[in-house]
């Protein structure tokens, strides 16, 4: 247990120590700048469309970070170490899907703020943006790692990892914004049951792909 | 029970080559066994084999308690400094303080503990990554050139390492294309084998 913890805790302060994590932070706030300057400032147009929008943004920004999820431990032997020690893949995997869902998505419930009220959105939508997000982002930081483990062995694998984890985030994406929909009663509730079948995936996908990094 | 290590006829294909097929070997405690050859004839792959990071083709690989392992890569967090990136796999070893200690005086690392990773020659790495090992209290050794790029007085404490844990009852299976004057060693050339 100890040294899941000091695992965790070095994936942490790697993402955090590195100042790379401000990135895709940084890349949510341009989004959410750039939207209403496209759109024009109509107020009950920006709210409509920027709720979704923070989705979309959201979600692109958790996929930004996968170059550094997983090959600088490959390239480093810090994988191969691991194994060595007995430390299962999808354990691994697993302590790298908690520290990536802590370390991005933090920081991103703190940026949803400032980025809802450049959106217009008021503050009923902005409630059910920050749950959604809240629910939605265990299964980012999952897929996020996913594709990362996937794409190791690729010189530029953000690209090919995007496309990789996009088709299984759009039913988030589909569930995420419909929950701002007044008559959209159940899609909090279909999110949910995405996300934990995402969260829950996760870990074992994204350890056979570890595994296979070695062969 | 004093076997470490055995691999029963083992076959190891790496791309579409075969590197090497039926070999044996045993590792009790206090053996040393020295992989020598040219380049290219499986040493390194028969150390991962060894390590369970690659599968054999064919055959069987048992492993009793830990291993410690030297490979290409240090593996140490380069913008740290070395005695916090050492520290790190002390927690992952669950392993004390104390052992770290000792472990970077007898490789005479103490002067660059404060020195980041990423500031240290590929010597100062290898002498580094043998701290690891020698902290981890791993009775089995795997060492895939341990004393690439290394000077002749860290030579000489890396064999002084292995003397004193194969008295301490620790095996080592050492893959180098030199000899590093460690005494009393059984050799397997691979280069003999192809």
């Amino acid at each position: 247990m100890t040294a899941l913890i000091a695992l965790f805790w070095r994936d942490l302060r790697r993402a955090w120590g590195s100042g790379a994590l401000w990135l895709p932070v940084l890349f949510f706030l341009l989004v959410a700048t750039a939207f209403p300057f496209a759109v024009g400032p109509d107020a009950p147009l920006l709210r409509r469309a920027g709720g979704g929008m923070v989705w979309v943004a959201a979600l692109l920004a958790a996929l930004l970070p996968i170059d550094r999820l997983v090959r600088p431990d490959k390239d480093a032997g810090v994988l191969d170490q691991l194994a060595v020690r007995g430390f299962a893949d999808e354990v691994i995997a697993a302590v790298k899907i908690a520290a990536h869902a802590i370390g991005f998505g933090l920081p991103l419930m703190i940026a949803l703020f400032p980025a809802s009220a450049l959106l217009a959105q008021d503050a009923g939508r902005v409630e059910l943006l920050a749950t959604g997000i809240a629910i939605a982002i265990p299964a980012l930081a999952s897929l996020a790692v996913l594709s990362a483990a996937l794409t190791a062995n690729h010189k530029g694998g953000s690209a090919i990892g995007g496309l990789l984890v996009l088709p299984l985030a759009v039913p988030m994406l589909i569930f995420g914004a419909g929950m701002l929909d007044p008559s959209g009663r159940g899609a909090m509730k279909l999110l949910a049951a995405t996300s934990l079948l995402l969260t829950v995936i996760g870990p074992f996908a994204a350890g056979s792909a570890l595994r296979g990094l070695r062969e | 029970m004093s076997e470490l290590l055995r691999l029963g006829n083992v076959a190891c294909i790496r791309g579409d080559r075969l590197l090497f097929e039926d070999l044996s070997l045993t590792l009790n405690r206090g053996d040393a066994l020295w992989l020598r050859g040219p380049n290219g004839t499986g040493k390194s792959s028969l150390i991962r084999l060894a390590a369970g990071l690659l599968r054999p083709a064919s055959g069987t690989v048992e492993r009793r308690e830990r291993i410690a392992l030297i490979d290409e890569a240090s593996a140490l967090d380069a913008e740290l400094p070395l005695r916090r990136a050492l520290d790190f796999w002390a927690r992952i070893d669950t392993v004390d303080g104390h052992r770290v200690d000792r472990a970077m005086e007898e490789m005479a690392l103490v002067p660059l503990a404060e020195v980041p990773v990423s500031m240290l020659s590929t010597g100062q790495r290898k002498r580094a990554a043998m701290v690891r090992v020698i902290a981890s209290g791993a009775p089995t050794w795997l060492l895939d050139e341990p004393a690439n790029g290394m000077d002749d007085a860290a030579q000489a404490r890396l064999v002084a390492a292995v003397a004193a844990h194969r008295a301490n009852g620790g095996a080592v299976l050492l893959a180098s294309h030199f000899a590093l004057g460690v005494p009393d060693l059984a050799e397997l050339d691979m280069g003999a084998l192809a």
